[in-house]
């Protein structure tokens, strides 16, 4: 039998320290079946967030051995087991309990972005037609689960406290998603500008290096969205254009 | 009275996956101030883990489809002991519910002419299922989410029900705590919405998260409503068996429908020895014309991995009985075989399997492309519930309403894949609308202060007790005896058992003892859950010992034949004065002339 040693992190709204643990790993175990072990026979109260324990709904985000990652989808064989394995709650995050954050800031962000807005159908049936390419970049954008590992990881948040100012790489996957629908007729523009922060990333492409889903955050969402940003605000012939048109150097429905 | 805080509302949803989320858009819709309560985050809830599509007939691909046709398929395989009007309405409405996600934001995969794909599965005659790859239900809770978002409905995430409140007959309202600081708080409302899921928690190989602890069904049970069709839970063919940690995942039935095949440790095909009379003539009787169907060909009949899931979860457990299974307990399902009939079939199925491609790479290091996955039974779904007009999704008691899986009827003894979201959608718009008018025409019920002390002083007991078990303890108890005698194989002396042992549990789990406090405490949360899956428990086994037949997901050794005596009524579970669960059989009203013709001339 292989026992493996665990530092938990046990402890309320900040303070805490770590507990350790030793349990029985058999094959095929991941984290979370590890700490639902260390839950069921030593540990009653121990508080974790879970669901599908499929790697779908996104629950489990922590921090293992330092790393942000679902503990749904961390084998134990993935880990050297001679070493104790620390989890830890996402530290981006207001602390809960054990490894429990308060994520409710990520849904409050997104209710300020401006929500989907279709063009008039086109087809009789008052649907629309799209091409299966037209909608395979966007479809990698909808892979998100909403782990908000990416969140935790990205060092404008986690080292920099810019909650107010920055809405961190989840939504400017969730923004790109809809700048880049096929049907959308919005602009986020100037939103992702000012508001919303999409000058602090620097592209470190941290954020793109936890993904679970594997979205290519950075170069296909980040990056598109800095060069829409720079071509809206910045392309000098777009500007010299609107000072002798006399036009809007915004689009119409910005927010 | 324990001072909490008091939360009005005209509408109270109770659950946030598909059903939930769209009877709160339905309701908000109408104008009334709508709250929504969800045990997890926004998101999260079990639709997430729908992977097949959406059941629809929009006809896209085959221009033979229609709403007559869907309706006769969800008959079929309901085994006609559904209700026929929701049914009926299911098949008519599902297309506009589809097409208005579309127009919400979500991006379906698309056919050649750039409307929305959709593809086979078992049971559907034609191709039907609006998809999104195999991560289709992310895609439908993360639209309704997105769009419900905007639409003025007040949230309250990790917030569990405790009990549903009373005025006389009607609901008054409900008693909640939230998960993370353990205060209670009352929500008052003029109607409610139950969209709480599944009971998959009381089995031990199940492919549904922690939440589905039949929570829906026994908070209406509780409150005076009729349980319907309990006996009828589905075992779905295909979950994953190795490694052990992973047992009960769900491999979807996509894969059969992309031409995955099922195969025995001898390597035969062994689902075209066992084609059931009543498909025979739809079925195909080859390889080669199966897999033809799968890419297409409209001349050709679907594979017999594509029969209804009862019928195949039974065939893999016969295999395993056998002798002829794989190393670890399950059957094959081979994927990687379509190599031989197409170039770039990795990338192929990559493409169209990708959750699974994924699940299967990462939870047991299998390349699906390459090799062949194990797996065998896992309870998927009930298709039992709380007993519901087929109209307005009320149930017996006024005022309450029932959508999506802990609602019954639809589905009748089997599930069809891919019904169950359209069911979400279609159910869900309709409650949410029918909940709305009932608030608007109903004044605000009077909650009494009395009922929520007691429920507060209930719901603390494990606190206060010391020497108890550990929660944990009786629910794996549970889990086994529900499993291992109540399964996909039942006999009346082991469902006795089942009985016996429930009955032993319940006082066990009144003396349950929780360690330190109530704030984000998983051991006090499971301690209150196990009350619920008791009660789904006891109604299954009750219902299932009462149906002497065998009938879509109720298989029985000891009545192994379909009884025509039992298919006009469907079995109810209530609770009687004296407080004991009675079982009663309600007549299913006859099938009006123009459905009648829509089956003989559709099936």
């Amino acid at each position: 039998m292989t026992q493996a040693t665990f530092r938990v992190w046990r402890g309320e709204r900040g303070s805490g320290s770590f507990s350790e643990y030793r349990t029985e790993i058999t094959e095929g175990m991941v984290v979370l079946d590890a700490i639902h072990q260390i839950q069921a026979e030593q540990a009653g109260d121990l508080a974790v967030r879970w669901n599908c324990k499929a790697g779908k709904c996104g629950s489990c985000s922590a921090e293992v051995n330092g790393m942000p990652r679902l503990m749904c989808m961390t084998r134990m064989n993935q880990l050297d087991l001679s070493e104790p394995i620390t989890v830890e709650p996402m530290r981006a995050f207001p602390h809960v309990r054990d490894l429990v954050t308060d994520v409710s800031w990520n849904f409050e962000v997104k209710k300020q972005i401006r929500k989907f807005t279709p063009r008039t159908p086109e087809a009789a049936d008052g649907s629309w037609r799209m091409q299966q390419v037209d909608v395979d970049r966007v479809q990698e954008f909808r892979k998100c689960i909403e782990c908000f590992l990416c969140q935790d990881v990205c060092h404008v948040l986690r080292d920099h406290n810019r909650h107010g100012e920055f809405i961190g790489p989840r939504f400017f996957v969730y923004a790109a998603a809809l700048e880049m629908h096929p049907l959308d007729t919005a602009n986020r523009l100037p939103a992702l500008k000012n508001a919303h922060g999409l000058g602090y990333c620097n592209i470190t492409k941290c954020c793109t290096r936890v993904c679970p889903e594997g979205i290519t955050i950075t170069d296909n969402a980040i990056i598109p969205l800095k060069e829409r940003v720079v071509d809206e605000f910045y392309d000098p012939i777009v500007r010299l254009v609107r000072l002798f048109r006399g036009g809007k150097t915004t689009s119409p429905g910005t927010t | 009275m324990a001072e909490m805080e008091r939360v009005d509302h005209d509408v109270l949803v109770i659950g946030a996956g598909g059903a939930g989320l769209r009877a709160a858009i339905a309701a908000a819709q109408e104008g009334v101030r709508v709250g929504l309560v969800t045990k997890s985050l926004l998101g999260k809830a079990h639709t997430v883990m729908a992977e097949g599509g959406i059941a629809a007939a929009m006809a896209h691909v085959d221009e033979r489809d229609g709403w007559r046709v869907h309706f006769a398929d969800t008959m079929r395989g309901g085994q006609y002991v559904n209700n026929w009007r929701m049914a009926e309405l299911h098949a008519k409405e599902a297309p506009d519910r589809v097409r208005e996600l579309e127009a919400w934001g979500a991006l379906f995969d698309r056919t050649s002419d750039g409307r929305i794909l959709q593809r086979n599965f078992g049971g559907h005659k034609f191709p039907r299922l609006a998809h999104v790859g195999d991560r289709t239900g992310l895609e439908m809770i993360r639209t309704l989410q997105d769009h419900g978002i905007h639409a003025g409905i007040d949230v309250h995430m990790e917030h569990t029900i405790v009990t549903l409140l009373t005025d006389g007959e009607r609901v008054s309202g409900a008693l909640a705590y939230d998960r993370e600081r353990g205060r209670f708080k009352c929500f008052r409302a003029r109607s409610i919405v139950l969209a709480t899921g599944g009971i998959g928690r009381a089995f031990r190989i199940t492919s549904n998260s922690w939440e589905y602890t039949g929570d829906g069904h026994a908070l209406a049970y509780r409150a005076g409503a009729a349980l319907q069709d309990m006996e009828f839970v589905q075992f779905h063919p295909t979950g994953m068996v190795w490694p052990p940690s992973v047992r009960g995942i769900l491999v979807t039935e996509g894969v059969r429908g992309e031409g995955g095949v099922l195969r025995n440790s001898k390597g035969e095909r062994f689902m075209f020895a066992d084609i059931p009379e009543n498909y025979r003539s739809q079925t195909a009787d080859n390889e080669d014309e199966g897999w033809r169907y799968t890419q297409g060909d409209k001349t050709a009949r679907r594979p017999p991995e594509l029969l209804t899931r009862d019928h195949v979860a039974r065939c893999i457990l016969k295999e395993v009985r056998e002798g002829r299974g794989s190393p670890h307990g399950g059957v094959f399902l081979d994927i990687a075989w379509i190599k031989a009939r197409m170039p770039n079939s990795a990338e192929h199925i990559r493409k169209k399997l990708p959750s699974m491609y994924h699940q299967f790479k990462q939870l047991a290091d299998i390349d699906i492309t390459t090799t062949p996955m194990e797996v065998g039974p896992t309870t998927h779904y009930i298709m039992g519930g709380i007993r519901v007009d087929g109209d307005s999704q009320m149930a017996t008691v006024p005022g309450l309403f029932a959508a999506g899986e802990c609602a019954a009827g639809l589905h009748g003894a089997n599930r069809l894949g891919g019904n169950s979201l359209s069911d979400l959608l279609v159910f869900g718009k309709r409650a949410g609308e029918y909940a709305a008018r009932f608030a608007r025409s109903n004044g605000a019920a009077k909650i009494a202060d009395a009922d929520i002390d007691s429920a507060v002083a209930a719901a603390l007991e494990p606190f206060q007790r010391s020497g108890g078990e550990s929660p944990y303890q009786i629910q794996h108890e549970l889990q086994d005896s529900m499993q291992e005698l109540v399964g996909i194989v039942r006999r009346e002396e082991e469902m006795q058992r089942a009985l016996t042992r429930i009955a032993e549990l319940r006082p066990r789990a009144q003396d349950v003892h929780v360690s330190g406090n109530r704030e984000y405490n998983p051991g006090w949360h499971t301690a209150l859950d196990l009350n619920n899956l008791l009660t789904v428990s006891e109604a299954i086994t009750r219902s299932a010992i009462e149906r002497k037949e065998s009938r879509g997901g109720h298989f029985r050794d000891d009545f192994p034949a379909k009884d025509a005596a039992f298919a006009g009524f469907n079995l109810v579970c209530r609770r009687g004065t004296d407080g004991a669960m009675k079982v009663e059989r309600i007549a299913i009203p006859p099938l009006p002339d123009h459905l009648k013709a829509v089956i003989a001339e559709e099936t």
